[in-house]
This record gives structure tokens, C-alpha cells and sequence, in this order.
């Protein structure tokens, strides 16, 4: 059974859509990067996943029904939202004393031993740790809990770039375990890209494109094109082209490896670029996104 | 702690949850959540005890040496235990009011309540934790610190009386009934404020902003209204009635006396008080309501 799975969800706000019926299924074991510029619809999508906004369509989470059963689904999900949300007022231990008091499938002492490896103090506030300190918190909270569904919403906002290596490695090391499933949405997918199994863009409530990362890598291609070369490459119709330092990078959909060797160097597209090839010729959708 | 490894075989997850792996207690952990929180639940009424004390050691040592006559001294020592009673009553329907105020609203300005929401407790429990802190927790705290103060003016007036020469007479708290009394008022007055709380809490979780207002206003302008369009004030006398109704159907005789016995209690009357019980409906209506409001609202 799909961990998440999803027939024509919808969601408007007033007069805009911010899910426009998308059907997704999301395997067990998966590790889903959900990618869309801003306005795009992934937190209204994840929202609803977690059971925080109602939906029309069908959804299921692990079996349940996300806006109905929140608390029951919540035993089995996690979620790190977009912005460090614990209360400002609580102290380290009393968030691990709460937790432990409300969730059964916490485990304090493997908290704590995450706990340990940082400089976070015990009888600290939320207030006075730092933006890395409260997400470090958050997630050794989160890490300690068994759940099956772990959903992170731009996660790393706002973290300096070696608490946000940090945060993806301890993730990969200490959590992933091929039977949990992980969806996370971010703008810094460079630094996502090689721990994906999973690909998902969205757009304007549409799901854009959607496919393993095995199949990314088999199907796109990036070539950076010998000048000379130049024509006889836009003949086999790139779906984007662009300019590094003079020198034209293009890039292929389902082409054959064997001939593009002939044009110049070919490699595997990063997914920024692969975003910008499938979004950038809509005017402002690809604004903020894969920077 | 965690038994339940990775290593188990899965099970299905519709029947996950059913072997709880931990016993754990969202109610008593939200409770004390709040508490945690809002640390002016029990620090308020701390504080008005503290000042009544000391306003109790000064009349007493000057009224105390000032009087000749002891039976005056008595009467003068006595009337401060009523006093602080009702100051401290009074004062938990303030914090009560205020703590209800910010409670559901306090979360999604913070936006913490994305975190409560990514945990295993209900809407329900959280609402309920939330009403238990004005409906039963301060109304406790209430009845620890009056009778703490009590027990302190009573040393103290003994002290007095023992240092100005007369035998140590002062008027005992403690007579088993004045506990007693005390109980009964603050679960009357408790269950008898209950949809106001309940209002309180609903506009909590459904105002974006100026919650005050919004729990007060409406009330205002439905009474200009009706004194406009019709000359006549039952939605005032309403509220009035709601704020100090208790007092007519839970205890005997007129507002101005002074409750010292228990024969002056009459739970039977306040039980089968229409006002209770249409009360009581109406708070749970407003808490329903505040449930549903809690699972559709987002962070501000």
C-alpha cells in the first residue's frame, strides 16, 4: 500500500487554486523531494497531507483519512514545518518531557543522545537558542520518534550552510532506514539532489513532472556543447539552452548519450537546472525557485 | 522505552496505534503544558495574597495596639479573613478571563501550533486542557492560597493579640466549615462562569487580532441596540446575571451577608437552577464550536 496517496485534491482559496486535482502516490521507503517555486502549491499539498487544511478530493496518509484522524495519524507522522516553530517559552527538557508525555512512539534517551552531540543545554529556553540550536532541537525531537511519514517544509530555512549539511546528513545516517518515507520541499536542491529517490515539480497546482531519480538521471542530459558543435546539437532539439562563460549548455530529454558524446561533455543536469528548463519559459514561475 | 524496534514485522496502519508502545497521558501533559506557559495562573494569585498579607500585618499591628476593647478586635480581625477570600476569588476570574483571552490565540500567533499539531493530541484534548485551567486548576490554586492566607492572618492575629496581652483568641479559619464554604463557592462560581469562558475560548481560537474587543464588543453593541431599538436592557441584565447570578441560587439570604455557616448553603437550589444548566449548555456548545474552530484555523 502507498504511504501517501492522493486522487484529484483540490484546494482553492477564494478565487485561487492552489491545488488544482493532482494525483500523486507516494511508495513506502521513498525519499520524495517535492520541488515548486513559491505560490506553487506544496504547502497547501503538504497541509493537507498532515491534516492542518481541509481538501476536496481523496487522500489518504497511511491509510487515513489526514482531516479527520489527525491525532491518530500524527502517532505515525512527523513534521518539521517551514519555520522554527517550537513555543519560544519552553525549555529544553520540558519540550522532552512533553513529548515523551504525549507521543507514544518517542524515545527520550535516543533524544537525548542527539542532544548530547550539540551544545544545547537542558534548562535552555527555545528563546535563547539559536536559529540552528532550535532547528537542531526539533529535529533530534523529531529523529527520536518512530514514525513511518517524516515531513520536512523547507526545513533548513535560514540555516548557515554547515547546519543545513548537518541536517541532511544526520538525516540520511541517523533516520532514513529504507522503510520510512521522507517528502521535503526546499529551494536549496542542490544540496537535496543526491539524497532524493524521488522527484516531484509542481506548478500552479499541477503536478509538472514526476519520476524516480534513476529515471532523472537516465532521461535528462546536459551537454556543454562545443561551439562548433552548436548547430548540430539544437538540431536534435534541446529543451533548454543556455550560456556559461560563452559556451552553450544544453539540455536533452530521452536523448541518445552515444551522439551527444560527439557534441562535447555530457553529464547529469542538476535539478535547478532541469527546473528551469521545464518552468522557465512561464514568465515569474521559476521566481525564487532552484536559486 | 521504545520497544517497538524496526525490526518488527509492520503492521498494517490502520491497527498501528492499537499497541501503544508507551502509556502515554495527553490530558495531564497538556495541563501542565499550559501551566508551564502561563506561569500567571498561579503567580497572580500569589502576589494579591502577598499584598493582602501585608496590608494584614499593618492593621493589625496598628489596630491591634490602637483598641481597647478586645471583642472589637474580634470583630476588626475577622472581617480581613472575608476580604481576602473574595479578593482572591475575584482575582482568578480575572486571570481566568485573560488566560482564556490568549489561550487558542497565543498558538497560532506564535505559529506554534504547527508543532501541537504535528503530536498525537486531539483538537478535543487540547480545548479541554485549555478550559480545565479556568474551570477546575485555578479555582484549586484559589482554594490553596486562601487558605494559606487565612492560615497566616490567623498566626499573625495570634501573635498580635499575644504581644498587645490579650489570650490567643483571635477567630479561628480553620473551623472545618469555612474550607468547606470556600470549596462550594469556588465550584458554584466555576461551574456557574462556565460559557463565559467557553465565549472567551471561542473567540480565542477565531479571532485574527484585538481578541479583547472581540469578546467584548459584540455584548456592547447588542445592548445599544436593544436599549435603542426597544427600550429595554435584558441582554445587560443578562450579563449581570451570568457575572453575579450565583450568589441567589447557591447561598441563602441577601447579598450583603457575610457566608460563615454551611446552613446558609443551598447546593439543592443551585442544582436545579434553570441558570446552571442552561449555563452549562451553552459553555459546551462554545467549546464544541472551539474545537472545530481549532482544527480549521492556521497560524496568523
Amino acid at each position: 500500500m502507498p504511504c501517501i496517496e492522493a486522487h484529484g485534491l483540490r484546494k482553492a482559496y477564494g478565487t485561487t487554486i492552489a491545488l488544482d486535482g493532482i494525483d500523486l502516490s507516494i511508495e513506502e521507503g521513498r525519499i520524495l523531494g517535492l520541488i515548486g517555486p513559491n505560490g506553487a502549491g506544496k504547502t497547501t499539498a503538504l497541509n493537507a497531507i498532515l491534516g492542518l487544511t481541509s481538501y476536496q478530493g481523496e487522500l489518504k496518509v497511511l491509510g487515513r483519512d489526514p482531516w479527520t484522524e489527525r491525532d491518530q495519524l500524527m502517532c505515525d507522522v512527523c513534521f518539521i514545518a517551514d519555520v522554527a516553530v517550537l513555543p519560544r517559552w519552553m525549555r529544553v527538557s520540558q519540550a522532552l518531557d512533553y513529548v515523551a508525555g504525549v507521543h507514544p512512539r518517542f524515545d527520550r534517551a535516543k533524544a537525548e543522545g542527539f542532544l548530547a552531540r550539540t551544545a544545547i543545554k537542558r534548562h535552555s529556553k527555545v528563546r535563547q537558542l539559536s536559529k540552528g540550536m532550535v532547528t537542531q532541537l526539533h529535529l533530534a525531537l523529531v529523529m527520536a520518534i518512530d514514525a513511518k511519514l517524516l515531513v520536512l517544509d523547507e526545513p533548513t530555512l535560514g540555516l548557515d550552510i554547515l547546519y543545513r549539511k548537518q541536517f541532511y546528513d544526520s538525516l540520511l545516517n541517523d533516520y532514513f532506514d529504507r522503510s520510512r518515507t521522507i517528502v521535503v520541499t526546499t529551494h536549496q536542491v542542490e544540496e537535496i539532489q543526491h539524497i532524493l529517490t524521488d522527484l516531484m515539480f509542481i506548478n500552479r497546482g499541477h503536478i509538472v513532472l514526476n519520476c524516480s531519480m534513476e529515471e532523472f538521471e537516465s532521461r535528462y542530459l546536459e551537454v556543454m556543447v562545443n561551439p562548433e558543435h552548436v548547430p548540430a546539437a539544437r538540431a536534435l532539439k534541446p529543451i533548454h539552452e543556455r550560456q556559461v562563460f560563452g559556451r552553450s549548455i544544453l539540455l536533452f530529454d530521452r536523448a541518445d548519450r552515444h551522439q551527444l558524446a560527439t557534441l562535447g561533455d555530457v553529464r547529469t543536469p542538476g535539478i535547478a537546472d532541469l527546473f528551469v528548463a521545464v518552468m522557465g519559459d512561464q514568465p515569474g514561475a521559476a521566481q525564487g525557485a532552484a536559486i | 522505552m521504545n520497544t517497538q524496534s524496526n525490526g518488527m514485522p509492520k503492521t498494517p496502519p490502520g491497527s498501528a496505534t492499537t499497541p501503544s508502545v508507551v502509556q502515554t497521558r495527553p490530558m495531564y501533559w497538556s495541563i501542565r503544558r499550559e501551566l508551564w506557559e502561563n506561569r500567571s495562573i498561579y503567580i497572580a494569585p500569589l502576589v494579591i495574597a502577598g499584598v493582602v498579607l501585608i496590608g494584614f500585618l499593618i492593621a493589625t499591628i496598628g489596630r491591634a495596639l490602637a483598641m481597647v476593647d478586645p471583642e472589637q478586635k474580634i470583630a476588626v480581625l475577622a472581617e480581613r479573613n472575608h476580604f481576602a477570600a473574595s479578593v482572591l476569588v475575584a482575582a482568578a476570574f480575572v486571570v481566568g478571563a485573560f488566560y482564556c483571552l490568549d489561550a487558542l490565540h497565543g498558538e497560532r500567533r506564535d505559529r506554534s501550533i504547527l508543532f501541537w499539531k504535528s503530536l498525537p493530541v486531539s483538537d478535543l484534548t487540547t480545548v479541554l486542557s485549555k478550559a480545565s485551567i479556568p474551570l477546575v486548576i485555578l479555582p484549586l490554586i484559589t482554594f490553596a492560597i486562601v487558605i494559606a492566607t487565612q492560615l497566616t492572618m490567623f498566626l499573625l492575629s495570634s501573635a498580635a493579640m499575644l504581644i498587645s496581652g490579650l489570650s490567643g483568641t483571635a477567630p479561628a479559619p480553620s473551623s472545618l466549615q469555612q474550607p468547606l464554604i470556600l470549596l462550594y463557592s469556588l465550584a458554584v462560581i466555576a461551574l456557574w462562569h462556565a460559557p463565559i469562558y467557553g465565549w472567551l475560548l471561542l473567540v480565542s481560537s477565531w479571532a485574527r487580532r484585538a481578541v479583547f474587543l472581540w469578546a467584548v464588543l459584540p455584548v456592547i453593541a447588542v445592548s445599544i441596540l436593544e436599549r435603542v431599538a426597544f427600550s429595554t436592557s435584558y441582554v445587560p441584565k443578562m450579563i449581570g446575571h451570568r457575572l453575579v447570578g450565583f450568589r441567589a441560587e447557591a447561598f441563602a439570604g441577601s447579598s450583603h451577608d457575610v457566608i460563615d455557616s454551611l446552613t446558609q448553603l443551598t447546593p439543592g437550589n443551585f442544582l436545579s437552577a434553570p441558570g446552571l444548566w442552561i449555563g452549562l449548555a451553552v459553555a459546551a456548545v462554545f467549546l464544541f464550536a472551539a474545537v472545530r474552530m481549532r482544527r480549521y484555523r492556521e497560524p496568523i
